[in-house]
């Protein structure tokens, strides 16, 4: 166990609750309160695989919810999808199972200055961190307003949820099995009109990002986007989650690749270099390993 | 700390170049240090071998950089660094601050962009050693790697070894036919040491999409996978030329591991992968070999080069 720098702890933590959701999601809620009292929405914890080393690297997970319980009794909950071996260890631990947390990690969510009306944009598993960046920014006196989309019903990530945490929420189904048929940018102008919104917060699949990073540019609105990008260490050091950022200077030619894991993975839409992001490599916030 | 030290020496000589213990991080897995500060203390260390520095900023691969494969990782960073001024000017000051002795890898597609970056490095305070990455494709003959080639790794190592004020230690590949043909090019350029191994070359395919798993197709294995190939690089090498000192390295993850390399010829080691999975990884390993010699009851590591039992 090793106390580390702000931000980040390293230390076994219990596993408190394990929960199937709706059809595809899975929720593991540890009892981890050094990363409780630290982390902020938008940020990620790396959970090591129990007991097998031919599982090599930490899956992260963006932090789906903490509850704050004073002493030690403080929770860290993550939700995912099965995308490999990785993944179907851990829908397989029990309460009281153990695992090694790395984190919080990475920069979160930026909070606007005066009282603002902000709207929340999820797809799929992606939504996982805009539950709790919706409470705190409730907490912080803001007005929260919701798109929640995914291929079916059952993809919505946890929403009656996201009807208690904001002030009205739109879900979008692929199928039209729920809310409006369609992906959440065919409602997006619409829903910023309404609510008159003046800051996007959005998580999913790269196209996903990609697509509302436009319509807020067009529409002249700060845009943070959490990104997933494939990663192995999650602190910085072996360069594998790699984002391509406009420099400071501006020109489309003058970027760099920038780590997701330090660097992000919360990004301002406006610094990320879209033109050379490849939407090919399948969204993951399972790490190089699934 | 928790293992005895009392009555251990554990500091080592690689020919002239001498860390307080036997156990550095090997490049690419430790950035050039930073983000491990907030986890241990790098003072402890027998050294650090940053990541790979070339003459001019290298912007690295699109992603996917990096897979897991079993018990192991693929990666295709593309040895992306800001090049060495920046490194010489933001980084290095910081790291030399720590009381680490750093050994700085370089990096370049022609003999003579190894050599400017050695020539910048030159006299560089806090750098004991180079340690020349030679698995990069040559600008000459782009299908070769130098360090695939007899000649091209001579080329390298022999103008690097000419500019160069500090030793210098040439890194292998196991990716080629013969590791002592190339070794003895390396030695016969005026190499002090050895690093061995590189990763080695690997590739993956996502079944359900049909995609390589890396966006270069192939990359770099690393991790417990190829630990035994790295056994057998360091044997293979160290028998052959028993002068000249090297540094294991391939998947090491316990003390029990260290304790490998050196029985297979090794003088020091670097610790890699686990660096990624555990940012401590380094004393742990450091810790358990301790143990290991105390219960092996060895009193200096650099017996345990010679106590193989090899017939």
């Amino acid at each position: 166990m090793s106390p580390a720098n702000p931000g980040a702890w390293s230390g076994p933590a219990e596993v408190f609750a394990y929960r199937r959701l709706a059809e595809p999601y899975h929720s593991l809620t540890l009892v981890a309160p050094e990363v409780c009292s630290r982390a902020a929405p938008g940020q990620f914890i790396a959970l090591r695989m129990p007991d097998d080393r031919s599982l090599l690297l930490r899956r992260p997970f963006s932090i789906h919810r903490v509850d704050r319980r004073p002493g030690w009794a403080g929770t860290v909950e993550v939700v995912f999808d099965i995308r490999g071996r990785g993944t179907e260890v851990l829908s397989r631990l029990r309460q009281h199972a153990a695992l090694d947390v790395l984190g919080p990690l990475g920069r979160p969510f930026r909070y606007p200055k005066e009282p603002t009306n902000c709207l929340l944009v999820g797809g799929g598993i992606g939504a996982a961190p805009l539950l709790f960046l919706a409470e705190e920014l409730r907490g912080h006196g803001h007005r929260v307003d919701y798109i929640l989309g995914g291929r079916t019903q059952d993809h919505l990530l946890r929403p009656i949820e996201a009807k208690r945490a904001s002030l009205t929420v739109t879900f979008t189904t692929d199928d039209g099995s729920s809310g409006y048929r369609g992906v959440v940018t065919d409602v997006l102008a619409e829903r910023v009109r309404a609510t008159n919104a003046k800051v996007v917060y959005t998580c999913g699949p790269v196209a996903m990002l990609r697509a509302v990073a436009r319509v807020c540019a067009q529409m002249k609105l700060s845009c943070e986007v959490a990104w997933e990008e494939v990663m192995a260490c999650g602190f910085g050091a072996c360069l594998v989650c790699a984002v391509p950022v406009r420099l400071d200077r501006g020109g489309d030619d003058d970027w760099a690749w920038a780590r997701c894991c330090t660097e992000g993975p919360v990004f301002s839409a406006s610094r990320v270099h879209w033109e050379r992001v490849e939407e090919s490599g399948a969204p993951t916030t399972t790490g190089v390993g699934g | 700390m928790t293992a005895d030290r009392r009555n251990l020496k554990l500091a080592v000589d690689l020919g002239g170049v001498k860390f307080p213990n036997p156990i550095l991080t090997a490049s690419g897995t430790f950035h050039y240090g930073r983000e491990f500060a907030p986890y241990l203390d790098l003072s402890k260390l027998g050294g650090v071998i940053v990541k790979s520095l070339s003459a001019k900023p290298w912007p690295g691969h699109p992603p996917p950089r990096g897979a897991e494969t079993p018990s192991g990782m693929l990666n295709a960073i593309g040895l992306q660094n800001p090049g060495v001024a920046a490194f010489c000017d933001h980084e290095l000051p910081w790291l030399v601050e720590q009381g680490v002795p750093v050994i700085a890898s370089i990096v370049g597609h022609s003999p003579e962009e190894y050599m400017k970056v050695a020539d910048r490095l030159r006299g560089a305070p806090g750098i004991v050693a180079m340690e020349v990455n030679i698995s990069c494709p040559n600008l000459e003959d782009p299908t070769k790697m130098f360090s695939s080639d007899p000649d091209a790794t001579g080329k390298v190592i022999r103008g690097v070894t000419r500019v160069a004020s500090q030793p210098v230690f040439t890194k292998l590949s196991p990716d080629v036919t013969n590791i002592v043909d190339i070794a003895r090019a390396a030695v016969r350029a005026g190499t002090h040491g050895l690093a061995v191994m590189n990763t080695a070359l690997g590739m993956a395919i996502d079944t359900e999409t049909f995609s390589p798993k890396l966006s270069t197709l192939t990359g770099g294995l690393s991790g417990p996978a190829i630990k035994p190939i790295a056994i057998r690089c360091v044997y293979q090498v160290s028998r052959a030329f028993p002068d000249v000192p090297i540094i294991g390295q391939g998947g090491i993850w316990t003390g029990e591991d260290v304790a490998e390399f050196l029985l297979a010829g090794a003088s020091a080691v670097a610790v890699g992968t686990a660096n990624f999975i555990e940012p401590t990884a380094s004393m742990r390993i450091l810790d358990e070999f301790i143990e290991y010699l105390n219960r092996k009851r060895i009193r200096d590591v650099s017996q345990l080069r010679r106590m193989m039992k090899d017939g």
